[in-house]
């Protein structure tokens, strides 16, 4: 029950984010700023390995989600 | 005379209706576009991880968690247009870990040395993307490859992203499946009396298991104005094989021990969220919060909040801290305290209840005319991070992204 109402309330957020106003290009120096991305920079690799090896919950970040062992 | 001007003002007019047409039918000629395999960029990162802790899998719970890694990945991209004026990006990525493991040597305890005390961990992946600017898509397919010494994955993975009309939008669908086969190396305690040990000269016999994962994601990114833009993910994914740790020893109440047992699937469903927020004129807020639960009974909430600030146009300084919370899965319990008539039991606290914390910074180097003027180093950066788990694990990572462009 949980997990559906937290899917609800994803697409609600999602339904909201696709009404917003029209932004032009060249309007978008800021948007499109290297740390602006929606993304995990490179540097941060490693950290995203340690993290699948050492955490139960993984996904949804962008990166790996599965291959290799990480047991040790 | 205004016959010549006339004559003049027509033969300009037919020749300017002419160029237009030719552009209909074959593109603009005038915007030329090279559609030679172009040098995009090339990465270099390396990376140093210390952990040490007491509460090791491979000795049920309890005893030192000491582990180094030292890793290393190169990655290349290359780009090219087709004649539809196509891009096509293709990045090779190599990637090679040395680890050394304190736990590990305990697997086979009575030796100087087991089969995982040190291993290299290789990881090469090649992906290829097709952007299409008239249809507004992106398809892309991968393959992924990974080696240790006693697991091999190879990983498959396609996707397609859409980008609205005013490009504002984005949706993305992707797939991956990654194939993996492990080799079972037990305890040495455990294992039946004619059971190789694993060693480089005594595997004849060994068993080797599946392991695969399966997973799908949709996304959608939105720009919400000129200064923030937000991305929502969803990736369900399943995995069924081997999901235990074969040296994973597990102690029972009545003092018999085993090795980990847990069931054959297992499904996951993390639900994330991304903000990015730029602040006045030199400082960006980096947000990220994900949801996941799955069907072994864990529950977990991370997030975590980068705040880069731009000290100039060429140099930023990037503070962050991330917390994850997770609850225990339904088949943990710690050393000694497991019944002997479950059906599945771990001690491996990478499952256990816990808070974690990352916390640190890292800077960003990017002069105009390449660092240490060298026009093609494009830009540098170096992150710290100081990990701590409340089991009392801790951790430090450092890391340095060279940018060649």
């Amino acid at each position: 029950m949980k997990t559906i109402k937290f899917g609800l309330a994803f697409v609600g957020l999602l339904a909201l984010a696709s009404s917003c106003t029209s932004v032009k290009e060249y309007q978008k120096s800021r948007i499109n700023d290297s740390d602006m991305e929606l993304s995990s920079r490179k540097s941060e690799k490693f950290e995203q390995a340690f993290y699948l090896y050492r955490e139960g919950a993984s996904g949804a970040n962008g990166g790996k989600s599965g291959g290799g062992c990480g047991c040790n | 005379m205004k016959k010549v001007i006339l004559a003049i003002g027509l033969y300009a007019g037919f020749l300017h209706a002419g160029k237009a047409q030719l552009s209909t039918y074959y593109g603009d000629t005038t915007n030329y576009k090279s559609r030679k395999l172009k040098f995009e960029e090339a990465n270099i990162v390396t990376g140093y991880y210390f952990q040490d802790g007491n509460n090791s899998a491979i000795t049920g719970g309890i005893g030192t968690e000491k582990l180094t890694d030292l890793a290393n990945s190169f990655d290349i991209t290359f780009s090219k247009l087709d004649r539809y004026n196509r891009l096509h990006t293709l990045n090779v990525d190599f990637n090679i870990d040395r680890y050394t493991s304190a736990s590990s040597d305990n697997i086979d305890p009575l030796t100087k040395s087991s089969a995982s005390k040190e291993d290299t961990h290789i990881y090469p992946s090649i992906n290829w993307s097709v952007k299409d600017d008239i249809a507004r898509t992106t398809k892309s397919l991968g393959y992924a490859f990974s080696t240790e010494y006693d697991y091999r994955s190879h990983g498959f993975n396609g996707g397609i992203t859409f980008l609205s009309k005013d490009k504002n939008t984005e949706y993305a669908l992707k797939g991956s499946a990654y194939l993996d086969t492990y080799m079972c190396i037990l305890p040495s305690e455990l294992r039946p009396a004619d059971y190789p040990s694993g060693a480089h000269r005594d595997q004849a016999g060994i068993a080797y298991k599946p392991r695969n994962t399966f997973s799908g994601s949709f996304s959608i990114a939105q720009v919400i104005n000129q200064r923030l833009q937000v991305m929502g993910i969803i990736e369900p994914g399943y995995q069924e094989g081997l999901l235990s740790t074969p040296f994973h020893r597990v102690y029972f109440t009545n003092k018999n021990h085993t090795t980990e047992k847990l069931p054959s699937t297992k499904m996951k469903l993390p639900v994330g969220l991304r903000l990015s927020y730029f602040v006045g004129d030199n400082v960006v807020i980096r947000g990220f919060y994900r949801f996941y639960v799955d069907n072994w009974g864990m529950v977990a909430h991370t997030a975590n909040l980068e705040i880069p600030y731009k000290i100039s146009p060429f140099f930023s300084v990037m503070p962050f801290y991330r917390v994850n919370n997770q609850t225990a899965s339904k088949y943990f319990n710690k050393y000694g305290m497991h019944d002997a008539n479950e059906t599945y039991y771990t001690s491996d606290y990478d499952l256990s209840t816990f808070i974690s914390e990352f916390v640190g910074m890292g800077v960003r180097m990017a002069p105009p005319g390449g660092i240490a003027k060298v026009v093609n180093w494009n830009s540098m950066e170096l992150r710290y991070g100081y990990y701590h788990r409340s089991n009392g694990m801790v951790g430090h990572s450092v890391s340095l992204q060279i940018k060649i462009k």
